[in-house]
């Protein structure tokens, strides 16, 4: 048996007991499920894309070929065969042999893999800004010869690198899903905690609003709300506008989130405490009520965000959200509506894939969330 | 039960005017009046405007006075004459523009709510009674997709499926020749053979939805001790599952139309676009994007009633199966 060996002050010194913020025991109890914590994951490396969009795109999602239009994917690869029948590391993607298709009397492109076109890792390229701040000059990839096609995922009717305009989209829909929760978070908190911190009846007013807003339809109701934006305004226009118009709709559930906490929370002791101690109402909500329910606030936001997304997306899609020169899965999608396109260019639903697993991640790390927020669980 | 239902109309009426209001906010939202469009597009396609036509229509709908007294004028013009205005992309009276197409979206929502059931109801009893089975985790994973893929894509990609894969596409609601005949077997197998698609569509998500709630409440009724009982009795299990704990597990599960409902008018709004049904839902884009503003108001306004009156069918029915909520809310 080892004789553990204290120095003196060591054993003068009270056992400290050992304390874990709330934020620590919430983590590790997220941590044991295992879905949530890939999909987290899956969430982060999202946002980076979307973070440094101008790094990982090709080319610039404007810029556009008539040469190489619907050009199917065109993978990467990374080993070549030499003369000698050795392989060798040479990532590149293979060119284009275009074919007449007879029968419906256009061209269409067919990989050649005879024709290798290396690819670069860290590619000099236009000096562009990161972000709109950082001067850079060199992207994750690119080809020698800007001449040569460079199409990962494809390309679009009118030439363009679908992966780049993919992974430009992903940063304003998923910003937009972030802005989008924020300002519902806004109001939630500031309704909800109204209306569950005071009671009576702005409290009922409220929460009959919310139902009343609850029980319609939201799409039509969006539509008719971004069909009135004027069609002149610019891009950082029609975003904000869009941003407004989704969280008129979803302030709802977040201020009822709220609302509840608030209820649950005004009889507890320790809030009675603070009132007979004469603490003021502003004191109590931020310093004692607030931090007791934080953690199940940004669940609730976390949950909220998908829904966002969706719905970006299904008003892109039908043409009454972002306009054309904005770039998200929605515009994307917009695409891909037709039967016909679709049929020569099954690639174009890339955008699709790309919210289906988004939305997935983001239930789940919010499920997660949610489970872990929640001490009385399990 | 009287008084419930008495309860539940006040409030249905008193929600009814909060969505005419809604739609004819939306109404008045664009810039500019519906009489300065329809002067524009008159004198865009060339026709001589009629200033006398202009000053009936001013007094008829009461441009430029205060919005009340607008709000008023339309609101009696619907309650007394059933006229919600005119289309002037369509030069036509809302009514005969929309009676048709909001019916098929009727049609088509209301077969998808039975669908829904009849997948939902069977996949969930199976996975609450066999819980942790092989079949539980499949439906568990694929609610969790069908949750996720929203509708329109569902729909796309059905589309694209069935188009490389039959050769068939699959979209609109009748063949050319069935288009305006009257109901009769041919017509109803044509419209069957059109509508499955996008039937199946509208009803995956809200499938997924229904097994997870019947599969949670199942659970909790299936521990309770009366089931045991049941058992003890020696009756056979199909019965003790059948006939008590199903039947409690149903009460909250119809009172989810409530809210399934305006998910469902929702995304068929969507999934008519893409699968180009003539629904109300394409009819609502368009008139939208050509600010046809009365038009979309209609319909922005009936689904909205619809689904009201949707949610109150839902209501009624559960208090008709459910005692404990008609003595209950009292």
């Amino acid at each position: 048996m080892a004789v553990e060996t204290l120095t003196p002050a060591e054993a003068m010194a009270p056992a400290k007991p050992q304390r874990e913020s709330q934020m620590r025991l919430m983590w590790r109890r997220f941590r044991q499920h295992q879905l949530a914590v890939i999909s987290l994951w899956i969430v982060v490396a999202f946002y980076l894309v979307a973070a440094f969009a101008e790094f990982l795109a090709p080319s610039d999602p404007g810029a556009y070929s008539a040469r190489y239009t619907y050009a199917p994917p065109q993978g990467i690869n990374f080993f070549v065969q030499g003369e000698d029948g050795g392989w060798s590391f040479q990532p590149h993607v293979n060119g284009y042999r275009s074919e007449v298709d007879q029968a419906a009397m256009r061209r269409t492109f067919v990989i050649d893999p005879e024709e290798i076109i290396p690819v670069q890792f860290f590619a000099p390229a236009e000096p562009y800004r990161l972000a709109g701040i950082i001067p850079m000059s060199v992207k994750l990839m690119g080809v020698e010869n800007a001449r040569d096609p460079f199409y990962v995922l494809g390309a679009d009717r009118l030439g363009r690198d679908l992966l780049s305009r993919l992974i430009h989209g992903t940063r304003i829909s998923l910003s937009i899903g972030l802005a989008g929760v924020g300002l519902s978070l806004f109001f939630g908190i500031v309704i909800g905690g109204f209306a569950g911190y005071y009671g009576g009846w702005f409290d009922s007013a409220v929460m009959r609003v919310i139902e009343f807003i609850r029980s319609l339809p939201t799409i039509p109701l969006w539509l008719g709300l971004a069909a009135a934006m004027p069609k002149d305004w610019n891009a950082v226009q029609t975003y904000f506008a869009i941003t407004i118009i989704l969280s008129l709709i979803g302030w709802t559930e977040l201020a009822r989130v709220v609302r509840g906490r608030f209820l649950s929370l005004r009889t507890e002791d320790f809030v009675t405490a603070a009132q007979l101690d004469g603490a003021s109402d502003w004191r109590i909500i931020t310093r004692h009520m607030v931090p007791s329910f934080t953690s199940h606030i940004i669940a609730a936001a976390t949950l909220a965000i998908p829904g966002m997304i969706l719905a970006e997306t299904a008003l892109s899609f039908l043409g009454l959200g972002l306009q054309a020169p904005i770039v998200s899965w929605g515009t994307l999608l917009q695409d891909a509506q037709n039967i016909r396109t679709l049929a020569t260019a099954p690639w174009l639903l890339a955008p699709g894939v790309c919210v289906v697993v988004v939305i997935l991640a983001l239930n789940f790390f919010g499920d997660g969330l949610r489970d872990a927020a929640d001490p009385h669980g399990r | 039960m009287l008084r419930f239902i008495l309860n539940r109309l006040i409030a249905m009426v008193l929600t009814l005017w909060a969505v005419s209001f809604v739609a004819f906010a939306i109404i008045q939202l664009p810039p500019g009046d519906y009489l300065t469009t329809y002067m524009a597009t008159l004198a865009a396609q060339g026709e001589r405007v009629d200033p006398r036509a202009i000053e009936a229509l001013r007094q008829q709908y009461g441009f430029g006075e205060p919005y009340v007294v607008q709000y008023w004028k339309w609101i009696t013009g619907i309650l007394t004459r059933g006229d919600f205005g005119q289309s002037f992309e369509w030069k036509a009276p809302v009514t005969t523009l929309i009676w048709g197409r909001l019916a098929n979206s009727i049609l088509l929502e209301g077969l998808a709510v039975v669908v829904m059931w009849l997948i939902a109801l069977p996949i969930g009893i199976f996975v609450a009674v066999k819980k942790y089975s092989l079949g539980d985790y499949l439906a568990t994973v694929a609610g969790f997709i069908g949750l996720a893929i929203p509708n329109f894509l569902m729909a796309l990609l059905l589309m694209y499926l069935s188009f490389v894969y039959f050769g068939t596409t699959i979209g609109g609601l009748f063949s050319p020749q069935y288009e305006s005949a009257h109901w009769s077997l041919p017509r109803l197998w044509d419209f069957l053979s059109h509508a499955w698609a996008p039937v199946l569509v509208l009803a995956t998500a809200g499938t997924a939805e229904l097994i997870r709630i019947l599969r949670a409440n199942l659970l909790d009724e299936l521990k309770k001790p009366y089931v045991t009982t049941a058992r003890a009795k020696g009756l056979p299990e199909w019965k003790v599952i059948l006939k008590y704990p199903v039947r409690v597990a149903l009460n909250p599960l119809v009172s989810t139309i409530g809210w399934l409902l305006p998910a469902l008018v929702s995304s068929s709004v969507i999934v008519s676009v893409v699968l180009n049904l003539p629904t109300a839902g394409p009819l609502l884009l368009r008139s939208l994007t050509s600010q046809d503003m009365y038009l979309a108001g209609a319909i922005i306004m009936l689904l909205g009633v619809l689904t009201v009156i949707g949610t109150l069918i839902s209501d009624l029915l559960l208090a008709w199966i459910d005692p404990r909520i008609r003595y209950g809310s009292k």
